[in-house]
């Protein structure tokens, strides 16, 4: 029989978490006969020094954007699905953080970052981490050990597809979700990723991204896109009550989300000095921003301010400044926030007439938060780079092609990534699993047992 | 013995529950419901999508009074928990067969 | 009050008092100068060696990675404080129907001050002096504030910017603090004009008397008082605005006779932890430099906390007979309200006494609150008010040069002085913020009106402000 048909046996009978498991241990054993000790750049300086305030700092923000996926986003993404699939839908961003921690450190870092192959992909020169030291990549991190890269970076390629799991919320089967993580991290997340960060053809293109627009939220918003078409809509979608069931929770998420992010941008600078601070207050400024026009908006429209509607505009102003933050100075920001939570909030409005199951909007948040802040960028840049408004009108076609190609890219890739995942152990519970709710149906779990 | 079930939008509780106290009830039974009545629920909006809640909470409140005492504690419930407006709420009135209170073994009349 | 009250009472004062007269002379023996030189004030530029006859001047301090790292780091760390710790702390506190407009009403401080110490706030309460009263506007929105290069003035080893946004967090967490006085029963818009204007009116003046450059009340050109990370710049002005809107809102309906417990205490503990955690941002950012200060700041503070909470614990325990949960947070909580103006100035021994105080003196207040009357629906005043206030005494008491060179010495270690500057500025703050919260209380009452109707009030917050339930059923 064909290779195909063996694996779709295998995938049957073995059960999904052993495939996985297994998948990763093979790898993890064979690795060393492909790490070579990667060969000292040709024209490194003589010795990179570490500096420790930069190390601190980079350091503090890997564990910050961790905590943006765990409990951040878990908790966010928590609140706003119903009482039964609580457990499932924090579970998802739990165990995608403890995949990638895995499949990062085997293969993806060296996928996404190694050695350039034909500015499409990084070599398998790092698998295992293998040459990847104590000692300063020259240009990742010139001040800081080449691992603590590594590591921070490491918390960006498991964020991305978690924000990806709002999309398919309470109704995505367990099994499904663990091969679509590994799928979906190493042949999405790792080309984009080498693409623009890792010395590959974009970033030589001149595509500016400071901390992940392109990269995390426009891939995460248009794979969302792809998922909620290919799974279909949530059991009594446009007539039951699919509402949060705790908001506070979500709230919670917010201010866990706010904070790393702190992290995630300016951390970016790879040390603690003027870009640092710098993209700390576009950050902050964006986010408030964000939210303060997503309220006044939803006020106007609907009538009330909601504490949802703030907390929305919130991580859309944060999503939408993410790849201008080292870029843009504070006023720029705060022109950049409140359009992200105006036109995001505009975004979700029309996704309810569009119909399509986007759970909990990741498309209208991330998706468009994503794209607008890429193109703000080539707008904007004032530091480091030109926008438009410098006077440097190319950057903006720059950007638009950045945005045009992982938009084809992540659409594409995760359609036919879907549809093996279909094919091997299929996407969704079924009626009565959803119906009775993940928690109970995936799980066997109770998130609020009464005694 | 009348037993009397009001099921009451949830911020009435308080004035009802002093007003039951002023007139004589001494004891009630308070529990935390879903429901809806002829006007099925009503909309409420997430993120710019629409709902239709269908089960909305409530209150109810059971008391157990002396036939004598049923009317009023009927015209005092209407009176307090009334706004005008959609989901009031509803009373039920049913016969009592039996009252035991535990600790002492009383019956009837007295062990309310 | 009753006889059973004020025994009880004493006998908790008489307990502090004997256990102060035999253990102050410890205290006094335990403050050991530390062997090296000299840690540098908050903001004076750092290095306070002697002057050698040098040929050349010393060079200007360069920005360093380390000190720009803990900065960045402690801002983050305060802004958690308010989001979502504060808003837990109070969201789990008011009741079920109350629970989201709590939290959103620090949520949207974060917003609102977020953008007004950019535009203006920063430029007001740390730009360049006039008068010694308040800044300019020559900072209006950032201009001048740069990222390349530190104002030597108030940190010399960062980035301006990052000294402006740390300011900023404890900007915005000082009227998230007022919330809990007028919890459960502010208008939503109301409530936004407030902040506004109560930021800009009470707060930037305030903060610049006792931290800008020329301020009249503290250490650098003024009266010298201490307040190394807020006590009375945030805790008195907070509890004391709590005061007023207290008086001025008056109590909720219900008040004294319906129950008005915390929908969900777990919520509040973890948003104390969660307060305590970023504490260390608070204070020890406040040295401003990652360093002996900082490590001396982050130290007493744990120190003085953990003492404040046990001390509640224990007065609760022996006025009312059980030891709550909500005791130990709030004890947490006001231990480190306490500590937060002696923080860079007071050793660790003093730390505990300061916690026990704060422990002991907020759950008085507390108790008394429910004694006179008044409404701080979350003891906002009886917390960070008393708590504020005697943090700022205290300052005064147990200040000591060997711990912090460039401040001061308290009572104990031989400057009675200093009790009394600490004292100017704890009356000032008093008078000068609950005048002003009144006044504009007042004048927002008048245009808008500041509380919500009966019905909005008995329906709740969150349906009537928002349209929100904070906890569906699916």
């Amino acid at each position: 029989m064909t290779i195909f048909a063996l694996v779709l046996r295998i995938g049957r009978t073995m059960k999904t978490p052993f495939a996985v498991v297994l998948l990763i241990t093979c790898v993890a054993v064979i690795s060393p006969a492909f790490g070579q000790e990667a060969p000292a750049p040709a024209t490194a300086p003589a010795t990179l020094k570490i500096d420790t305030g930069d190390t601190a700092w980079v350091l503090t923000s890997s564990a910050l954007v961790l905590a943006m996926t765990m409990p951040g986003l878990a908790l966010f993404y928590g609140g706003l699905v119903r009482n039964k699939n609580v457990l499932a839908t924090i579970m998802h961003s739990l165990v995608i953080l403890c995949l990638i921690s895995l499949t990062w450190i085997l293969w993806g870092y060296s996928l996404a970052f190694g050695p350039d192959k034909a500015g499409i992909i990084g070599g398998l020169e790092w698998l295992g981490l293998n040459g990847v030291g104590g000692e300063p990549h020259p240009t990742y991190g010139p001040t800081i050990p080449h691992q603590v890269y590594m590591l921070f970076q490491l918390m960006f390629a498991a964020i991305t597809p978690a924000l990806i799991t709002g999309a398919f919320a309470e109704r995505m089967k367990f099994s499904a979700l663990l091969l679509f993580a590994v799928l979906w991290g190493t042949f999405i997340y790792c080309p984009l990723a080498h693409w623009i960060w890792g010395g590959g053809w974009l970033g030589k293109l001149g595509a500016l991204d400071f901390a992940g627009g392109a990269v995390v939220h426009t891939s995460s918003g248009v794979s969302a896109l792809v998922c909620a078409l290919v799974l279909g809509k949530r059991q009594g979608y446009g007539t039951a009550a699919l509402v949060p069931h705790n908001l506070p929770m979500t709230l919670l998420g917010t201010g866990l989300l706010w904070f790393g992010w702190f992290g995630f941008n300016a951390g970016s600078a790879l040390g603690a000095n003027a870009l640092a601070a710098s993209a700390f207050l576009a950050t902050n400024t964006a986010a408030a921003a964000g939210a303060l026009s997503w309220m006044t908006a939803e006020w106007m429209q609907r009538g009330k301010p909601t504490a949802l509607g703030v907390a929305s505009g919130a991580v859309a102003g944060l999503a939408t400044v993410t790849p201008a933050a080292g870029f843009v100075g504070p006023m720029a920001a705060l022109v950049i926030g409140l359009a992200a939570g105006v036109l995001c909030y505009a975004a979700v409005v029309w996704k309810g007439r569009l119909g399509y199951d986007d759970s909990l909007d990741v498309v209208g948040i991330h998706g468009v938060g994503g794209i607008l802040g890429m193109l703000a960028t080539g707008l904007f840049a004032s530091i480091g780079a030109k926008g438009l408004f410098s006077g440097n009108p190319a950057q903006l076609g720059i950007q638009a092609i950045t945005v045009l190609v992982t938009v084809v890219f992540a659409f594409a890739g995760t359609f036919i990534i879907l549809k093996v995942i279909n094919a091997i152990v299929g996407l969704r519970v079924d009626a009565e699993g959803e119906q009775r709710g993940l928690d109970l149906s995936q799980h066997e779990e109770r998130a609020y047992a009464k005694d | 013995m009348k037993k009397i079930e009001a099921v009451i939008k949830p911020f009435k509780l308080e004035e009802v529950k002093d007003a039951l106290t002023e007139l004589g009830v001494y004891g009630m039974t308070v529990s935390e419901v879903r429901g809806f009545g002829r006007q099925k629920g009503h909309k409420e909006a997430y993120r710019g999508t629409e709902y239709t809640i269908e089960f909305v909470p409530k209150t109810k409140i059971e008391v157990v009074v002396p036939d004598g005492l049923a009317e009023r504690v009927v015209e005092t419930v209407i009176r307090t928990a009334k706004t005008g407006s959609i989901g009031d709420g509803k009373i039920f009135v049913s016969n009592l067969e039996g009252v035991i209170r535990i600790r002492t073994g009383e019956t009837g009349d007295r062990a309310l | 009050m009753n006889s059973r009250t004020a025994f009880k009472t004493l006998r908790i004062i008489l307990s502090v008092v004997v256990l102060s007269a035999v253990a102050v002379p410890c205290l006094l023996a335990q403050e050991v100068p530390p062997p090296a030189a000299p840690a540098s004030g908050a903001a004076a530029p750092p290095g306070t060696a002697p002057a050698e006859a040098a040929a050349t001047p010393a060079p200007p301090p360069k920005i360093d990675s380390g000190d720009t790292a803990w900065v960045l780091i402690s801002t983050a760390l305060v802004l958690a404080m308010t989001a979502p710790g504060l808003a837990l702390f109070y969201g789990g506190m008011v009741r079920e129907k109350n629970a989201l407009g709590t939290i959103m009403q620090s949520f949207i401080i974060l917003c609102v001050i977020s953008l007004q110490w950019v535009l203006w706030g920063y430029s007001l309460a740390f730009g360049p002096d006039h008068g010694h009263i308040i800044g300019g506007l020559e900072w209006f929105g950032l201009t001048d504030v740069k990222s390349d290069a530190a104002n030597p003035d108030y940190a010399a080893t960062i980035p301006h910017q990052a000294y402006m946004i740390f300011q900023m967090m404890f900007a915005v967490i000082t009227p998230a603090l007022i919330t809990g006085a007028f919890a459960e029963r502010m208008k939503f818009s109301s409530f936004l004009v407030f902040i506004l204007l109560w930021a800009t009116f009470i707060y930037d003046p305030l903060a610049h008397w006792v931290w800008a450059k020329g301020g009249w009340l503290g250490m650098y050109g003024g009266l010298g008082a201490l307040d190394f990370a807020g006590g009375t710049v945030v805790h008195i002005s907070s509890g004391v605005a709590g005061l007023a809107c207290a008086f001025v809102l008056r109590r909720r309906l219900g008040y004294g006779k319906e129950s008005m417990a915390p929908h969900n205490l777990p919520m509040t503990v973890l948003g104390a932890s969660m307060l305590w955690f970023g504490w260390f941002g608070f204070n020890a950012g406040s040295a401003v430099s990652a360093g002996a200060l900082a490590t001396s700041a982050f130290v007493v503070t744990n120190t003085a906390t953990a003492a404040a909470a046990l001390a509640w614990m224990v007065a609760e325990w022996l006025y009312r007979g059980k030891p709550t949960v909500l005791g130990a947070a709030s004890g947490a909580v006001a231990g480190l309200v306490a500590i937060t103006p002696a923080s860079g100035f007071v050793g660790p021994v003093s730390a505990i006494w300061i916690g026990i105080g704060a422990g002991v003196l907020c759950y008085l207040a507390v108790v008394w609150k429910t004694k006179l009357g008044y409404d701080d629906s979350l003891d906002a005043f009886g917390i960070h008010g008393i708590g504020g206030t005697w943090g700022a005494l205290a300052t005064g008491l147990f200040a000591s040069k060997a711990i912090n060179s460039a401040g001061a010495d308290g009572l104990f270690f031989g400057n009675p002085g200093q009790l009394g500057l600490q004292a100017v500025a704890v009356l000032t703050s008093w008078v000068f913020v609950f005048v002003g919260t009144y006044v504009i209380l007042k004048v927002v009452d008048w245009t808008m009106g500041l509380r919500v109707t009966v019905e909005e009030e008995r329906i709740g917050l969150d349906l009537s402000q928002h349209e929100e339930r904070a906890y569906s059923r699916g």
